[in-house]
């Protein structure tokens, strides 16, 4: 029965992390490399938009999630018609996750060495080419190594959104572990956070590892 | 390989490129033209109004220290850098105003390589010198055997599956070469292409770029720190300091007689000096009669032979011992020094100044040894 409980949590929780981090990515590599190509010098140079998102970017990434979530009710309920379960912290999760993994895809971004840029003008490439194949390609490494952050960092607030009444592995620490005080469920769940954090960074550095070429 | 790109109104591309020039002497005409280009930065002012013509098919060097403009002044070429004032003409044809579908047409007949070479790290050498026609939506079977022909053409067949971080500096700079010539430009722009690599290399490179020139045809343009460059492969040069040009010429004329201090102190490294032992010997007058006289002769290159050594000593008479010396080919042209010390000879220093300077184009007394 307990076991149940947990594989359910276990699963809840890969299924918030899993649809919100795939928005979050799909969303956040767009807006990392219009933050970077828009910055003064970029190819796409367009200060007012940059200064406007990096402020809307900041913006939410100064919120605590716990606040965000909560302010974020009324939004959630809009969306997805509910504001209890896993689809209603999907809504939270991917509103933090964004911003936060796109600062973090931005910083790989520019790190990419504007001499491949000035190679690629000089080689006849238009600005687009640029973007996907040098910014993009030559930043994949440390772009995969961000992802694997945000989820990390995407598993530790899902389980603040289960204790809101998100369902998940959160969910059950809290009703069980905290406010039955039982720890047999404590200590499980803590385990198979743990496990969950492990596979997550070991599979994220290697595929980081296998794509560097340099 | 496909003789290099001419203006589209010539219709006989497949000549070779020497009987062209004489079928169409208005090809003789500039292939980049400089008019008043300046450049300033805010408050520094890189580039000055410089005015200056590359013939096409031409190595032309562009020598300065650092911070003297050199970067600025190529990349006004394919518009890398956008002039401040001034136009360049490429063919005749004003490129200050071309919109980004000019520019890509534009650069695509301009290869560059570079001091750092800028290869895409995550791609392989394959991808790296194919990368030029994707983006320009040529078909694959195109891509494949051209690629194949150039790394043929730089010697690294054998290692298009290798990413550029396994690669030496010489062959990321083959790589480098492969990719610049991928679309058959008809300009080479070199931005310190061997300031990174080590002496070999930089010959094996400069070899290359030499057989490129004859074989394609096209125009290089370089810039280098490195006067040694310039000397390897270079028809004419231009000397830059504080973004303005201070001396110009063919390269044996600017080797063997330079004027401006610059100019100079490039060449410094290149050249015969007195031995430091002799040079605290040196007294500026004669201090027993059997002080031998310490000559200088330099030769300027406007002889095209080389010195007659036993000519020379017979007219200065005595013992003639050589301290230092050495000359060269530069263009055809003997360019080099002597360094001579004259003792028992029956003809003061003056004298011994007059004979010499029958055979040297410059000479000069620099003192007395014991």
């Amino acid at each position: 029965m307990w076991f149940d409980r947990l594989l359910q949590g276990v699963l809840d929780t890969l299924l918030m992390v899993g649809v919100s981090s795939l928005i979050a990515l799909l969303a956040g590599i767009p807006l990392a490399v219009i933050l970077v190509t828009s910055d003064k010098g970029g190819i796409y140079q367009a200060p007012l938009i940059n200064r406007a998102l990096g402020a809307f970017v900041n913006l939410f990434r100064s919120i605590p999630f716990l606040i965000l979530m909560v302010a974020l009710i009324p939004f959630t309920r809009l969306i997805v018609g509910t504001t209890y379960g896993v689809w209603a912290a999907v809504v939270p999760l991917t509103i933090a996750a964004t911003p936060f993994f796109a600062r973090i895809a931005e910083v790989s971004l520019r790190e990419v060495d504007h001499g491949l840029i000035e190679a690629a003008q000089a080689m006849g490439c238009r600005r687009w080419h640029i973007v996907w194949h040098v910014l993009l390609p030559e930043a994949l490494p440390g772009i995969v190594g961000g992802f694997t952050i945000t989820l990390v960092t995407m598993i530790n607030s899902s389980a603040m959104a289960g204790a809101i009444g998100a369902g998940g592995l959160g969910d059950i620490a809290y009703r069980y572990g905290y406010q039955r005080f039982d720890s047999q469920v404590m200590v499980s769940v803590i385990a198979l956070l743990v496990i969950l954090v492990a596979a997550i960074q070991l599979g994220g550095d290697r595929l980081a590892r296998v794509l560097n070429k340099r | 390989m496909s003789v290099v790109s001419l203006p589209r109104q010539h219709p006989e591309t497949d000549r070779p490129l020497a009987e062209q020039r004489e079928l169409h002497p208005e090809l003789n005409k500039a292939h980049v033209r400089f008019i008043g280009v300046g450049k300033t930065y805010g408050e520094l002012q890189a580039l000055h109004s410089i005015d200056l013509a590359i013939a096409r098919g031409e190595v032309f060097g562009i020598i300065g220290r650092s911070g003297a403009g050199k970067s600025s002044l190529i990349r006004t070429i394919n518009r890398l850098e956008q002039p401040s004032r001034g136009r360049v003409l490429i063919d005749q044809v004003d490129i200050g105003d071309f919109n980004e579908d000019r520019l890509v047409e534009l650069r695509r007949r301009i290869g560059m390589i570079f001091q750092h070479f800028n290869l895409m790290s995550a791609k392989t050498v394959w991808q790296n010198v194919e990368l030029p026609l994707k983006v320009a939506g040529v078909p694959k079977e195109d891509r494949r055997r051209k690629v194949r022909e150039l790394l043929d053409l730089v010697g690294l067949a054998d290692k298009h599956h290798a990413y550029p971080a396994q690669l030496s500096g010489g062959q990321k700079q083959r790589v480098g070469i492969a990719r610049a010539l991928v679309h058959d430009p008809e300009i080479l722009l070199c931005d310190e292409a061997t300031s990174a690599l080590d002496p070999e290399t930089t010959q094996s490179i400069l070899g290359l770029l030499k057989a490129i020139n004859q074989r394609l045809g096209l125009t290089i343009i370089l810039i280098t720190h490195e006067m040694a460059v310039i000397r390897e492969i270079c028809d004419r040069v231009v000397v830059l300091e504080h973004g303005r040009i201070v001396e110009q010429g063919p390269v044996w004329e600017v080797f063997g007689n330079p004027q401006h201090e610059v100019s100079k102190t490039l060449l410094a490294p290149l050249q015969h000096d007195l031995p430091q032992e002799l040079r605290d010997r040196l007294h500026s007058s004669p201090a027993t009669a059997e002080a031998a006289v310490v000559l200088r002769l330099s030769f300027t290159g406007s002889s095209q032979e080389e010195p007659d050594l036993a000519a020379l000593f017979a007219a200065l008479g005595g013992h003639v011992r050589l301290l230092q010396g050495g000359v060269e080919r530069i263009q055809g042209h003997a360019l080099g020094q002597l360094l001579l010390a004259v003792s028992a000879s029956a003809l003061d220093a003056e004298r011994l100044r007059q004979r010499a300077g029958q055979w040297a184009q410059q000479v000069e007394v620099l003192g007395y040894v014991v």
